[in-house]
């Protein structure tokens, strides 16, 4: 029988009154894994101006909405969040709590984890329920949260596990876990928290005194058709080229890690395991060697075609279509027949 | 205004340049080939320490790392390009640490430095990239955290004006010191070694490298500003269940390199005909047009 203890908690962001989209994403893993256990799945969300926001959120199948109203919660500063959230889950002892790997879920996750002494695994890629026997002790667990993310680059992949210590902590990136509403009449139960029993006075001492927040520039994380420069794309000026592919076919430009530490390209366009996860319908690697951590941020495209002129790039191997060749030779060629064959 | 900074420094694998020779046959990491560097979002905070020692005249600058005694390859490197001294926190009860039992040896090492405005490091290292030891060292000292910095724009009235990157934005922030503050790759990058001091200091070592080097011994023994710390379990009167493998909630469960299912990719010659070919099939099944 689900209590109001022992539970699967999300810790959801929103910014202009809608919920973030990686928040809806934990929501949909998260009641996942709360029906494998039997266990309810809760949410809380706190800021300024939260009228309905449980509205967003019940549709995921959340029983339990905690809400902290209060102007000096928005926007987001570490300490009076944190503070919240620690007593929440010292309150609440939830087996589990995930939040968004984004520059609030990774400022908050670790203080939290810290003060609560529970583990936390940064960025995972997948989230599973499963058994861990103790290869020292022998102890044997039964339903741990298996926490599995990329590691050393991304040329390895650990699963993590919390024993001994509740609750099991995780961070996902936005983009890797499929968001999908269970029920849109799903009603849970909101419970509304009082600012002052969760945070103290002191914690309100970092000022926000300036904020930009731009719309994003690029549809890439939802484009289908995306074009992404690597090293071999020699120059800034050469990445135009790409633009200019992306354009004529409808799609948008992304890069690998490489490309963004050579200033070639913004770091929002980065594609890979410390980027956006992308799943076009095809996806045009440029110059791009094919690195774990980038691969693993693209493997999923329907179709993806590979232009480098090493014959044996690592990235050929996951490519249903391998051109050897320049990118400056190649890409004008593909504009030029591209416009020839279409109206 | 004089400020004493830290910065946390880690010595990591380059993890960005795995070539194929970093790989062997079985598929598992060739360790052998990947060097080890200063990590670089760690330059990054370092440079933001550099300049506010510009600045603010008499401010000093301490580099504080955890890792084996080669690791005060790091604090030398920091010497060179403007750092004031440094300390090497190694023991072998800190092997195994996940970041919650870092950043507990970490925090007790900066008790031990003891006066400090500013504690500054990497928003995240290349070996783990979790971004999770900064702020845990702020919640173990009880100090506000400013991740993701992009420019510590100034100091003042006891404190610091921060501008840091958000989700697709920048906001600027004040927070009071003594504060921890991670900054972010996408921060200036760091200046380069300053020749005087890679000179003044490239005899800088930790007791453990001396050992076996009675010249260099003397030497430092003449210079104290050559001596680098070395600091162990018991020099930061460390409680033991809190550090390495003991002191770490999370576990590994298990690693298994990545393979990804290959496919049989077809060859597209680079020729006008063959790309023209290629562009006619993908209007034709609808991927593209």
């Amino acid at each position: 029988m689900a209590t109001d203890k022992n539970n699967l908690i999300v810790y959801c962001e929103y910014e202009d009154g809608k919920v973030a989209d990686v928040s809806l994403e934990l929501l949909t893993k998260g009641r996942a894994l709360a029906d494998k256990l039997g266990i309810k799945l809760e949410a809380v969300v706190a800021g300024d101006n939260l009228k309905d926001i449980e509205k967003q959120i019940f549709p995921y199948g959340v029983d339990t909405v905690y809400k902290v109203e209060d102007k000096r919660m928005y926007p987001y500063t570490s300490l009076p969040h944190a503070s919240l959230l620690i007593n929440l889950l010292k309150e609440k002892e939830p087996r589990i709590a995930f939040m968004g790997a984004t520059s609030i879920g990774r400022d908050l996750g670790p203080r939290v984890s810290s003060a609560l002494h529970s583990g936390l695994t940064a960025d995972c890629t997948q989230l599973e329920i499963g058994d861990h026997t103790d290869a020292r002790t022998g102890q044997e667990y039964k339903d741990l949260l298996l926490q599995i993310r990329p590691a050393f680059g991304g040329n390895i992949v650990a699963t993590i596990v919390n024993p001994d210590h509740r609750p099991q902590m995780a961070t996902v990136r936005e983009g890797v876990m499929k968001k999908e509403v269970r029920d849109s009449n799903y009603v849970g139960q909101v419970v509304d928290l009082d600012v002052a029993r969760y945070t103290r006075p002191e914690d309100f001492v970092v000022e926000v005194i300036d904020r930009h927040v731009e719309k994003s520039k690029s549809n890439l994380k939802n484009s289908p058709i995306v074009v992404a420069g690597g090293y071999g794309v020699g120059s800034k000026e050469n990445f135009e080229m790409l633009r200019e592919l992306a354009t004529v076919l409808g799609g948008e430009v992304g890069a690998s890690r490489a490309a963004v530490d050579a200033g070639w390209i913004d770091h929002d366009a980065q594609i890979g395991q410390t980027g956006l996860t992308v799943r076009p319908k095809l996806y045009i690697a440029c110059g791009i060697s094919g690195q774990i951590q980038h691969i693993a941020g693209m493997q999923d495209s329907s179709i993806i075609i590979s232009i480098n002129n090493d014959p044996d790039a690592p990235i050929n191997t996951v490519a249903d279509y391998v051109i050897t060749g320049n990118v400056e030779d190649v890409v004008p060629k593909l504009i030029k027949y591209y416009k020839k064959n279409t109206k | 205004m004089s400020l004493n900074i830290i910065v946390m420094a880690k010595q990591v694998p380059d993890t960005r340049n795995v070539g194929k020779d970093a790989m062997k046959e079985d598929g598992t990491i060739n360790r052998a080939a990947l060097p080890a560097i200063f990590n670089p979002e760690d330059l990054n905070a370092l440079e933001q320490a550099l300049q506010l020692k510009d600045r603010y005249p008499g401010s000093k600058v301490t580099i504080l790392t955890m890792g084996p005694a080669r690791a005060a390859e790091i604090v030398r490197e920091g010497l060179y390009r403007g750092a004031d001294n440094g300390v090497v926190l190694s023991d072998r009860a800190f092997a195994g640490a996940d970041t919650l039992a870092t950043s507990y040896a970490l925090a007790t090492a900066v008790k031990k430095i003891g006066d400090y405005d500013l504690i500054l490091g990497g928003r995240q290292a290349i070996d783990g990239d979790t971004a999770q030891v900064g702020p845990q060292v702020a919640e173990k000292l009880a100090l506000p955290q400013v991740t993701y910095a992009e420019e510590i724009i100034s100091v003042e009235n006891g404190k610091a004006t921060v501008k840091r990157r958000i989700e697709s934005g920048v906001e600027t922030v004040t927070v009071p010191l003594p504060a921890v503050i991670t900054v972010n790759g996408s921060a200036a990058p760091c200046r380069p070694r300053n020749a005087k001091n890679v000179q003044k200091y490239k005899y800088a070592a930790v007791p453990s490298e001396l050992a076996a080097d009675a010249t260099k011994a003397a030497l430092v023994e003449k210079r104290p500003w050559l001596a680098i710390g070395e600091w162990n379990t018991q020099t930061v009167e460390a409680d033991l269940s809190q550090c390495g493998l003991a002191g770490s909630p999370t576990k590994v469960k298990g690693i298994e390199n990545v393979v990804f299912t290959a496919k049989d990719a077809r060859r597209v010659e680079n020729n006008d005909a063959e790309l023209e070919e290629l562009m006619k099939e993908l209007i034709a099944n609808h991927t593209i047009g």
